[in-house]
């Protein structure tokens, strides 16, 4: 109160500590790490840096949008590192950039670009039920984690994450155009996972 | 005319951007006759809305659901 200078920091790193907000992104954050550590425990000591990264610097941020690009940028370099530190050396210093167009996802399309039959996308029953059902998130998680390691990244930083395009971009050191194909084969596999091993009853259309 | 690999990279690309008005033709055009990449547009925003819900700890919530007798 009496320091109106350093006031705005002060309430920055109060409210970095003391927010609800913060229980949320550890919580996100602890799902993106176990995902792509496969370990709790080094998800957990990941994290832990992050956020202590977090705390020392909230100061020098304005807003949370920008705090939380940073702190997940931390994050993902302490993945990289627990990674390394597994010998995946080629894994988790493969840059993003690299094309992956030779993967198996050739698969959904012929070579004219349409659907073939078996993969032609059906109407999902009751998804609105699914969210409910505990045996559903298992399957959900099965197929993240069946994901390349690339798209896993980039989709769980669009999508689990909420980072913007553009903050993906910049943390991950990728074009837009790499972002959307990437997204694009992310979002076509974890689809074709999710059909072949819960929502798969449905009438195929001709 | 788009192909459905064309289609569906455009669906996935509105979840990021506003397409532009050529290729919201374009995208209208295909999915009038395409149900498979209806679909597919739909389950973008399953996808989207079940990923939310799962980093937010739904799945942990319905997990301790069923751990109840």
């Amino acid at each position: 109160m009496s320091n109106p200078e350093g006031a705005p920091d002060l309430a920055a790193s109060e409210e970095l500590r003391d927010g609800p907000f913060i229980e949320d992104w550890r919580r996100q954050m602890i799902k993106f790490a176990t995902l792509q550590l496969g370990n709790a425990q080094w998800a957990e000591d990941a994290v832990q840096e992050a956020l202590v990264g977090a705390y020392k610097n909230a100061g020098a941020f304005r807003g949370r949008a920008a705090l939380k690009t940073w702190v997940f940028a931390i994050l993902k370099n302490k993945i990289a590192d627990a990674l390394r530190h597994r010998q995946r050396v080629v894994e988790a210093s493969a840059p993003l950039r690299e094309d992956d167009s030779a993967d198996e996802l050739a698969g959904p399309f012929d070579e004219r670009g349409f659907w073939r039959t078996a993969e032609r996308p059906v109407a999902w029953e009751n998804p609105e039920r699914a969210v409910h059902d505990h045996q559903f998130w298992r399957v959900f998680e099965a197929c993240l984690d069946a994901l390349p390691p690339q798209q896993a990244r980039v989709f769980m930083m669009r999508e689990l994450i909420e980072l913007s395009a553009d903050e993906i971009c910049q943390a991950a050191d990728i074009t837009a155009g790499n972002l959307h194909v990437i997204l694009h084969r992310a979002r076509l596999r974890l689809r074709r996972c999710l059909e072949r091993n819960w929502f798969g009853e449905g009438e195929r259309p001709c | 005319m788009l192909t459905c690999n064309d289609a569906t990279r455009l669906l996935s690309d509105s979840q990021e951007d506003r397409l532009s008005f050529k290729a919201r033709m374009s995208l209208t055009a295909h999915l009038m006759m395409c149900s498979g990449c209806r679909n597919f547009g739909r389950h973008l925003q399953i996808l989207r809305e079940a990923a939310r819900a799962f980093a937010a700890g739904e799945d942990e919530r319905t997990g301790e659901e069923q751990g109840q007798p």
